[in-house]
This record gives C-alpha cells, sequence and structure tokens, in this order.
C-alpha cells in the first residue's frame, strides 16, 4: 500500500476525531501502566507504572472536558484533585519503600514474599 | 456555610475537631498529661459517638456534593461504635515499650480514616466520593506499616499500598470513561442516575468501577492481598481493617450501585451475582487449610463479605436494611474475636492456631467468650450471626435468587467446620504447654463486654432492626 495514502487516511480520521489522538495516547498508557504494575520486580518501577495509570485519567477527564463539555470545568476540577491524591499516594508509597530498603537493603519484590497462600 | 451546614455534617466536623485537638495535644502537651492520652482520645471520641445518635434532619450541603440523610447518619454510628471497640482493645497493644513513644499516631490516622470513611458513605458527587476513598486508604497504609521493625508489618504496608492505589487507578479510569459518556450535568449521582443506559462505554465503565471497588472490599478475585495484609498488620489495625474499612467501603459501593447504576440494574446484577459466588466459596474453601489465626479471619472475613454483598443484591429495601445490619452483627461479632485475638497475642506472641490447644484450661472464660463470637459468625441460632444471616438470605429470596440462596446455605454448613475447628482446638484437644493465664486490662474487657452484649442481645431484640429498616430505601 502507498504509504501517502495510508498518512491520508489516518490525517483524514484524526481531523474527523478531534479527540482521537488524546484518547490514543491515554489508553497506551493506561495499559502500559497496568503492564508494568504486574511485570516489574522493582518496587519503585510499580510506584512510576501507577503513576502512568493515574496521569492516564487526567488526560482523559481534561479531554472529554475540553472537547465533549466545554461550557462547565468539572473534569479539570476532578484531574486536579487526582493529582493531588496521587501525590499523596506516591509519599505515602515512597515511605513504606524506604521501610522495605532498611529491613533489606534491596526494593525488589523478592523482599516483600515472606507471607504466601 | 450556614449552621444548617455544619448542623448536617456534625460528624464530620467533630472528626475534624478532634484530629486537631489530638495533634495539638500530642505536640504541647506534657509527659504527665500524656500518659492519659488514651483515656482523653476515648473519651473524645465517645463524644463525637454519641452526638452521632442524636436525631437529624436530611439536607444536602455544598450544592448536592454532601448528602445527609437519615440511613447515612445510622451506618455512621455503626463504623463509630466500631472505631471506639478498637481504640478500646488497643490500649494494651500500645503502651508496650516499642510503641509507646508513638501511640498518638495510631490515634490521629484512625480517626482520619474514620472522617474518609464518612466523606465517602455521605457522598453525592464523584469527586467527594473519590477523595473520601483515598482518605480511607492512604492513613491505613501507614497504620499496616506501623510496626516499624517487623519485617512482617512493612511487607503487609508495602503489598497494601500498591494495591490500593492500583485499584483507585483503575476505579478513576473507570469514571473518566463514565465521564466522557454522561457527563453533562457534572457527575453528580442525582443528575447521572437518569442519564446511564447500557451503552459499551458505560457498561465497561461500571465494570472498572465495580473492579476498583471490589478490590476494596475483597471480593474474591480481587481479594488475594488480603490475607497477607491482614497477617502482617498489627492484630488490632486488621481489626480495624476487617471491619470498619470493608462495612463502609461495601455501603459506599452499595450507595452508588442503587443510585447511579440503577438504570442498568441487569448489568450489574450479574456482575455482583457471579463475584458473590466466587467470593463465598473461594474465601470459605481457603479459610479451611489456615494455620495462622490472622490469615483464617481473613479468608473468613472475605466469605463474610460475600454474604453481606448477597443483601445488596436484590436492590431493595429489605436488602439494604438486611446489609445495614449484618454490618452491625459482623462488627460485633469480628471485633470480639479480634479483641481475644489481640489479648492472647499481646500476652504470649503466639498467633497460630495450634496454639490455641487447651485454652479452656487455662482460660475458661476467653474460651467462652470466642466460642459465643465463633458460632455468631458461623450463625447459630440464639446468636445475632443467625438473624443477620436470616435476614440477608430472606432479601435475596424474596426476589427470587434461590439457586444463590441455596450455594450460600451450604457454604453456610462449611463455614461452620472450619469455626468449629478452633472450638475443638480451644475445648478438646489436648495439650501439655497451653498459653498460660491471661489477666485482661480493664478497657479490652469493657471492650469485649460490649461486643458480648452486642452478639447476645442484637438479634434477639426487635428495636436494632426496625430502626435500621425505616430508613432504608430500594431501587424500585
Amino acid at each position: 500500500m502507498d504509504i501517502s495514502l495510508v498518512i491520508g487516511l489516518v490525517v483524514d480520521y484524526f481531523s474527523k476525531n478531534p479527540m482521537a489522538p488524546y484518547l490514543i495516547v491515554s489508553t497506551i498508557m493506561f495499559f502500559a501502566g497496568v503492564y508494568g504494575f504486574i511485570t516489574r520486580h522493582n518496587l519503585l518501577a510499580m510506584l512510576m507504572s501507577l503513576e502512568l495509570i493515574l496521569n492516564a485519567v487526567n488526560i482523559n477527564f481534561v479531554v472529554f472536558n475540553r472537547f465533549l463539555y466545554p461550557g462547565q470545568m468539572e473534569g479539570m476540577f476532578f484531574s486536579i484533585f487526582a493529582i493531588g491524591v496521587a501525590a499523596a499516594e506516591t509519599a505515602v508509597g515512597i515511605a513504606i519503600i524506604i521501610n522495605v530498603f532498611r529491613s533489606g537493603k534491596k526494593i525488589e519484590t523478592s523482599e516483600v514474599n515472606t507471607m504466601k497462600y | 456555610m450556614n449552621i444548617e451546614t455544619i448542623l448536617l455534617m456534625r460528624t464530620e466536623f467533630l472528626l475534624i475537631f478532634l484530629l486537631v485537638a489530638l495533634i495539638v495535644l500530642d505536640l504541647f502537651a506534657s509527659n504527665n498529661l500524656k500518659k492519659y492520652f488514651d483515656s482523653i482520645a476515648c473519651f473524645l471520641f465517645l463524644a463525637t459517638t454519641l452526638v452521632g445518635f442524636l436525631p437529624l434532619n436530611e439536607g444536602e450541603a455544598f450544592g448536592g456534593m454532601f448528602v445527609a440523610d437519615r440511613m447515612n447518619a445510622v451506618v455512621k454510628s455503626i463504623l463509630n461504635v466500631g472505631v471506639l471497640l478498637v481504640f478500646l482493645q488497643s490500649k494494651t497493644w500500645l503502651n508496650n515499650a516499642y510503641t509507646n513513644h508513638k501511640k498518638s499516631e495510631v490515634y490521629i490516622l484512625i480517626i482520619s480514616t474514620l472522617l474518609g470513611m464518612d466523606l465517602m458513605i455521605s457522598s453525592g458527587h464523584f469527586l467527594l466520593f473519590y477523595i473520601g476513598l483515598e482518605l480511607a486508604s492512604l492513613p491505613l497504609a501507614a497504620l499496616i506499616a506501623y510496626n516499624k521493625y517487623s519485617k512482617e508489618s512493612v511487607e503487609a504496608g508495602a503489598k497494601f499500598i500498591l494495591m490500593a492505589a492500583f485499584s483507585s487507578g483503575i476505579l478513576l479510569y473507570g469514571l473518566s470513561m463514565f465521564y466522557g459518556a454522561v457527563g453533562e450535568a457534572g457527575l453528580y449521582f442525582d443528575a447521572l442516575s437518569g442519564l446511564v443506559k447500557p451503552t459499551s462505554i458505560q457498561l465497561l465503565a461500571m465494570v472498572f468501577f465495580i473492579a476498583g471497588m471490589a478490590f476494596k472490599i475483597s471480593l474474591v478475585p480481587f481479594h488475594l492481598w488480603t490475607a497477607d495484609v491482614y497477617q502482617g498488620a498489627p492484630t488490632n489495625i486488621t481489626a480495624f481493617l476487617s471491619v470498619v474499612s470493608k462495612g463502609a467501603a461495601v455501603y459506599a459501593l452499595m450507595i452508588v450501585l442503587y443510585k447511579v447504576f440503577n438504570n442498568i440494574f441487569d448489568s450489574w446484577e450479574f456482575v455482583v451475582y457471579g463475584l458473590i459466588v466466587v467470593t463465598i466459596t473461594v474465601g470459605n474453601l481457603f479459610a479451611m487449610r489456615q494455620q495462622n489465626m490472622k490469615r483464617f479471619l481473613a479468608f473468613s472475613s472475605i466469605s463474610q463479605a460475600g454474604y453481606i454483598m448477597l443483601g445488596l443484591l436484590p436492590g431493595t429495601a429489605l436488602g439494604m436494611s438486611s446489609v445495614v445490619f449484618y454490618l452491625l452483627v459482623y462488627l460485633v461479632s469480628n471485633l470480639g474475636i479480634f479483641a481475644v485475638v489481640s489479648i492472647l497475642e499481646n500476652h504470649s506472641k503466639k498467633e497460630s492456631i495450634t496454639d490455641y490447644n487447651g485454652l479452656y484450661q487455662t482460660n475458661p472464660k476467653l474460651s467462652v467468650i470466642m466460642m459465643l463470637f465463633l458460632f455468631s459468625l458461623a450463625g447459630i441460632p440464639p446468636f445475632a450471626g443467625f438473624f443477620s444471616k436470616f435476614f440477608v438470605f430472606m432479601a435475596a429470596a424474596e426476589m427470587k435468587y434461590y439457586a444463590l440462596v441455596f450455594i450460600a446455605l451450604i457454604n453456610t454448613v462449611i463455614s461452620l467446620y472450619y469455626y468449629l475447628i478452633v472450638v475443638k482446638a480451644m475445648f478438646i484437644t489436648k495439650n501439655e504447654t497451653p498459653i498460660t493465664t491471661v489477666k485482661t486490662d480493664t478497657s479490652s474487657k469493657l471492650g469485649l463486654f460490649i461486643c458480648v452484649i452486642g452478639t447476645l442481645f442484637l438479634g434477639i431484640l426487635s428495636y436494632f432492626y426496625e430502626t435500621i429498616n425505616q430508613f432504608s430505601v430500594g431501587l424500585f
């Protein structure tokens, strides 16, 4: 297939659906976060994956607000609060991860597997 | 903000006041006064609890963000009583040498968690709901990792904070899709309820939302963190986690399902039905093979959560009152068991089921009380647990969920087996070296006394059920 034809189709699709590029980015971010959370062995990397998930949510809220309901600010407010809460979450998470580091000098998930089944 | 608003939000304002007062007391009080920190905190909290029992006007505050109705007030009072019981039973644990210097943190963090739960269950907007949910789960992570030098406590804290953040991320993603689909009038529960339709994006949002909440309630496909966290956390915090935190999350989920997703009842009915079946069954089957008392109670609480959800499923007024009544009965029974477990753990550092062998020889009173609570959880007739299970089954059977009630009944019999394992260990199994005789302190005795009274009389006296029943509303 001709490459310029593909580009033309993509540009055509995006100009018809102005929300689409943002939503594609946010969906990829969300599932990258879920994938990272499940596969990483480092607790800090898991925390970073959580941030990806929360930021995907923020993008969603802002984009829906901007393109679908330009008359109101609910989505913007929601994302501001979500950012604040995510910061608190990370702070508590890092405090606990520091404790894990203190007890074992590592922050791998293998440090936290004594209790099972 | 006027006086009506303050009266509507009286529990929340009192909790904020209490929070600030305790922080100030902790910072500036002399060491002499700090000795009485537990008593001061308990008395102030008792006052808050008593204020919660006063009659309340119904109404809305902050433009519908905050909804105060009678049922919310009842649930808040139940949660308050639960927290009071946790305070009473954690006094011994907090006054040992390792935690004495930082015991005020436990009171402050538990009260802030409770504040989050109160905001969550009386929210009328998804923003307040989300903030309440986070306020209810973040201080809990700090509480679970409270024993800084115990590796298990730290591990439990790490597992809890990662799981809590992950589940609220999933919940939020669902909410964002929901906002995209029906957000034109904002995310108020009242405005949303008429707009919800079973389109694919809204169904996806609903499933994400229920999955996020199921993490918090620890329903079965999402329960894997529960046993580890319950085992690693300090015993009194486990009691708080298994009763108060779970109860608030169940009630909040019920409010959202009834108020927002009422149009797509057919869709979430299917989801919740499946969750209940696997939750009750898997919780019971895994409880049978546990050796550690706290892990055992974790799986028992998972299966109890399934029974609570069974009352939620029919969507009737009877179902709602049976859920709240179940929460009340489950609170007194389970907190009683945890009180006994924590008394024995503080005394002997033993927490496996085989350590309870021959407990009756040395601690006859504690064993009999423990047996009473276990019978109540299993649902044996004279105790309150029977009546709560009966109402839940009645609510489900009324809406023709006969197959589900049958599965739940079979599981009740299975659960009787593993509760009786503990009773057998205490009364029948011979042991050369049972746990030595424990001298229970006054505040734990008081807590146990309240739990015993509740377990004996909540079912027999119809006043409690009728009070709850007159406030409940259903879907239809």
